[in-house]
């Protein structure tokens, strides 16, 4: 195709979206309502994403020992737990360390107040087993286990209670999934509707082009780009609403709910826009395409 | 230059619009095609434009067996082809130059190509001074100027037209007529779908006569040496 050609179809393209601006409209608001929908989603999973990892990477149970017990017998619990799959690794922290740990943390360099306990560990009792895992919806599954093991007096679990966590991530995770792909095919149907009345009104038109001796290229291409300028639009001004939002929301949550912030870390906006960004576009230009392109086929048999 | 051999169209099981029809016209040829409503005039130009299949026989155009050319390859053998309707068939919200350019944008001509012949066109169909005109500024037979330019923009071997008097006034379609028959001076073949006699008459061309599908009569033109 030449550049004049190229340059023409896609003026075309745009002139079809201006004639029909009220049904190009209703589109483009569409697909807005669903980019923005699965950009809200895609946020909120990536953030618990990001959450749930966090909370692997850390501790997430610690076994305390029956007093008395015989470093035999802790050995014996220390097999068990690594015979587990879902632990990725376990360390022993003996009542000593732990002390010194306690120290270090509570006292800092002030030795005066640490040396008031010189010769008597208040954690005298506080030898353990912290266990990591490689997959924490298995968590609480792990915590039954351990506590009916001979020698456990307890089991702790991490501040944050994984297991709800993942089971929220997947349940959030499955309700987008499902209310994307509801709005995908509202769009598309959208779209398509949105073309069809395009080819109506141009009907004219495309059989002078036709009898003249236009290919189908030449035909199609005009109602290929208003497809995909409208997938384009439609996910473009979500975007854009949803980073205003984001930062806004960050901010909210962040003096409103102030005890969340231990708690929960939201991620910078542009590392949730690294991946939104293109697949946002995607999706809008690969629904613009295809509402564009299933329509051209059933109604532009050239 | 077209040939039809026994060919037969039948549209979906009913009575056939078009019968065993043998008929050639020869390169530089003027044709008229004449018989009642119904008889399957418009029928036999789709047929010779491929937008309709014949159900029997065999169709030839400048030297091109229709039903060996692919799908993909209508538009390109479509090109030799000017058509003209009786409904001129402009596009509204384009001026006269618009409408005559456009059959070059369609086939991906350059536009500095069309900024030649555009203008030239119009001086030959005597529209040169109303480029800018829109289709409803124009009179019927104005109208079908435009129409007669953009199908010769491309430069066509053979133009068609199916009924290009039908709505307009004796003067108009006499002049009409004559463009017509001044394109084919200049080379073009022609075969004009009319109902108007009396031009017919007039203007001693070979006339075929089609009648519920049948070819009833051909009788060549007085000027006609061939
Ligand atoms: N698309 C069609 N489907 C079914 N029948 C058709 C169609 N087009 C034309 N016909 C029939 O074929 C016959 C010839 O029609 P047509 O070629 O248009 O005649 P003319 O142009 O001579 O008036 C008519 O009986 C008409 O009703
Ligand atoms: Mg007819």
């Amino acid at each position: 195709m030449r550049f004049s050609s190229i340059g023409y179809t896609i003026k075309q393209g745009f002139c079809n979206i201006w004639r029909n601006k009220m049904f190009s409209l209703a589109s483009i608001a569409t697909m807005s309502a669903c980019i923005f929908l699965f950009g809200l989603f895609f946020a909120i999973v990536t953030n618990f994403q990001a959450m749930v990892k966090e909370a692997e990477s850390g501790v997430a149970v610690t076994v305390f020992f029956n007093e008395g017990i015989t470093q035999d017998e802790i050995d014996w619990i220390g097999e068990e737990i690594g015979k587990r799959v879902e632990v990725s690794e376990y360390n022993f922290i003996s009542a000593e360390e732990a002390w010194e740990e306690f120290k270090t943390e509570y006292f800092g360099n002030d030795e005066q107040a640490a040396a008031g306990f010189q010769d008597d560990n208040p954690l005298a009792n506080s030898a353990s087993y912290e266990i990591y895992m490689n997959d924490i919806s298995m968590q609480s599954t792990l915590v039954d286990y351990l506590t009916g093991l001979e020698g456990v007096r307890e089991v702790r679990q991490s501040e944050i209670v994984a297991n709800t966590l993942s089971d929220f991530n997947s349940l959030i995770g499955y309700i987008s999934v499902g209310i994307i792909l509801i709005l995908l095919l509202v769009a598309v149907f959208l779209i398509s509707n949105t073309v069809t009345t395009g080819i109506a009104v141009r009907k004219d038109e495309i059989g002078i082009m036709k009898l003249i001796g236009a290919t189908d290229r030449f035909v199609r291409a005009p109602f290929i780009i208003e497809g995909v300028m409208i997938g384009l639009m439609g996910s473009i001004l979500p975007l854009i609403l949803l980073y205003i939002l984001y930062n806004k929301v960050i901010v909210y949550i962040g003096e409103k709910f102030s005890f969340l912030n231990t708690l929960i870390n939201f991620l910078p906006v542009e590392e949730v826009f690294d991946s939104l960004v293109p697949v946002a576009l995607i999706l809008g230009v690969g629904i613009g395409f295809l509402g564009s392109r299933i329509t051209i086929r059933k109604h532009l048999k050239v | 230059m077209i040939k039809l051999e026994h060919v037969s169209k039948t549209y979906s099981a009913g009575i056939p619009a078009l019968n065993d029809i043998n008929l050639e016209i020869t390169e530089g040829e003027f044709v008229f095609i004449v018989g009642d409503s119904g008889s399957g005039k418009s029928t036999l130009i789709k047929l010779l434009l491929k937008e309709l299949e014949p159900s029997e026989g065999v169709i030839t155009v400048d030297g091109k067996k229709l039903h060996t050319i692919r799908r993909r390859h209508i538009p390109k053998f479509r090109r030799n082809l000017g058509v003209v309707f009786q409904d001129f068939r402009l596009l509204k919200d384009r001026n006269v130059y618009d409408n005559v350019a456009f059959a070059q944008r369609v086939i991906g001509a350059p536009v500095r190509e069309s900024r030649r012949k555009v203008p030239a066109i119009l001086s030959t169909v005597g529209l040169a001074a109303k480029y800018k005109s829109y289709p409803k500024q124009l009179s019927g037979g104005e109208q079908q100027r435009v129409a007669i330019a953009r199908a010769l923009i491309n430069q066509p071997k053979i133009l068609l037209a199916d009924e290009p008097t039908g709505n307009l006034d004796a003067n108009n379609a006499w002049e009409i007529m004559k463009l017509l028959e001044e394109i084919n001076a200049r080379g073009t073949t022609v075969v004009v779908v009319t109902h108007n006699m009396e031009i017919v008459k007039a203007m001693n061309k070979r006339v075929i006569t089609v009648q519920k599908g049948i070819i009833v009569s051909d009788e060549k033109g007085d000027d006609d040496e061939i």
